[in-house]
């Protein structure tokens, strides 16, 4: 069975899809995704969909729900290098994909991750401070 | 005794030249579109063309084989003349013209034969008055399609994506926004963020006279399509008015970002883009000297 490569790249994880994907493809993904998540510990997902041209609701939903279970997990999610027909057409299907970070491009995307790990990063120091001030 | 095809057939050269004479006399003459001698040519073929679909006896059917070439050819004028920019009433003269030269033909030859003649100019006429038909007919059809072009063009010029700053890119949009015109100007805009790599949209609708709730529609949509891609979209030029009517319909457009000017657009885009935009101080060099 086909299996899409989930490729580990320092904190983050990167999925590039370079077929259409079908339902049971996608699920495959959505769960391996979820898996290499909790095994790597990892800190930000990067879906590539620039080969991808033909999206439906489904689709749509799947790259929704790795987001969400992503971010339980501690994990940013950022979909990069949508094409405008796919974007046009979740737009009329009505999933403006709430919770998923976009980018143009692999690298902005990468950029993008690198930031909210720094933010994120400062807030649990921050967080941290706060608790040392109080247990002094 | 001679038909009627037999007739005319042989008075052929007599009713050109008729013919001719009636549209040159004509006040609707348009010597500056069409030269005389394009003009005879061209009147030349069509009475070749009709004289040979008479010779079948047929006057009612003009949709019949022997009529193909006629109603080709005429078609043919007449859309050219449409493109041209001939009016109606010089493109109808063309055939009606035809008609008065062959009725007169007709009298001549058949002057001691009025009941012939009778029922000679009465299928003249319906002949030629079905002809006038596909004339007018085409020439609606010619002029149709110059339209259609215009509107093509109109809305293809009206929705240009400007590139203002590097990775940033602006779409002035002037007149009302229809969904057919939306889903071009959200194509455009998709495209141009593809092609550019730009991180960030400003959509001005200073130009846009009314905002409805669909307009509205139409615009989240955009805003929506534009953040998948992975780009930032600012909507400018929202004018009083409008702000008034968005507030009274009650659409929600908390999450995009709205600024009432393509200038404080431009500055929120430069914040966003870690850009500066500072005032050269030329005094500097004076100043330091004091």
């Amino acid at each position: 069975m086909e299996r899409i490569p989930i490729l580990k790249m320092g904190p983050f994880l990167l999925v590039t899809i370079q077929i259409d994907l079908y339902d049971r493809l996608a699920l495959t993904l959505e769960n391996d995704l979820i898996n290499m998540v909790s095994q790597t510990g990892a800190r930000g997902v990067l879906i590539d969909i620039s080969a991808v041209s033909i999206v439906d609701s489904f689709m749509g939903r799947i790259l929704g729900n790795i987001a969400s279970m992503s971010r339980i997990m501690d994990a940013e999610t950022v979909v990069v290098g949508m094409q405008p027909a796919v974007a046009i057409t979740l737009v009329e299907l009505g999933l403006t994909l709430q919770g998923v970070h976009t980018a143009l491009n692999v690298e902005k995307g990468m950029e993008l991750l690198n930031t909210k790990l720094i933010n994120n990063w400062e807030q649990d120091e921050e967080e941290e401070e706060d608790q040392d001030d109080r247990n002094d | 005794m001679n038909t009627t095809a037999q007739v005319l057939e042989k008075n052929k050269s007599r009713i050109l030249e008729k013919w001719m004479q009636n549209q040159l006399s004509e006040d609707s003459l348009r010597d500056d579109l069409m030269s005389n001698e394009e003009l005879q040519r061209q009147s030349k073929e069509m009475l070749d063309a009709l004289l040979r679909a008479i010779s079948k006896e047929n006057y009612d059917n003009i949709y019949a084989i022997e009529f193909e070439q006629v109603t080709d050819t005429l078609r043919d004028i007449s859309i050219t003349r449409a493109r041209q920019g001939f009016s109606p009433r010089e493109t109808g003269a063309y055939v009606l013209s035809l008609k008065k030269a062959l009725s007169e033909v007709l009298i001549e030859e058949r002057a001691n034969d009025p009941s012939t003649l009778y029922k000679e100019i009465m299928d003249i006429n319906t002949l030629l008055d079905n002809l006038s038909i596909v004339t007018f007919e085409t020439f609606i059809k010619g002029r149709e399609e110059v339209i259609l072009r215009q509107t093509d063009e109109i809305s293809e010029i009206s929705t240009p994506v400007i590139r203002v700053w590097d990775g940033i890119l602006a779409l002035p949009i002037i007149g009302t926004l229809d969904s057919a015109r939306t889903q071009i100007v959200m194509e455009n805009l998709l495209q141009e963020i593809v092609n550019t790599g730009s991180n960030i949209a400003i959509l001005d609708i200073s130009g846009v006279p009314a905002v409805d709730s669909l307009v509205a529609q139409h615009l989240i949509k955009t805003v929506s399509a534009t953040r998948l891609m992975g780009a930032e979209c600012i909507i400018s030029g929202i004018r009083a008015e409008i702000a008034q009517t968005i507030v009274h319909l009650g659409i929600d457009l908390s999450n995009i970002k709205t600024k009432a000017s393509l200038a404080s657009a431009l500055q929120l885009a430069f914040s966003m883009t870690n850009l500066e935009v500072r005032k050269n101080d030329k005094n500097k060099g004076f100043n330091i000297m004091r």
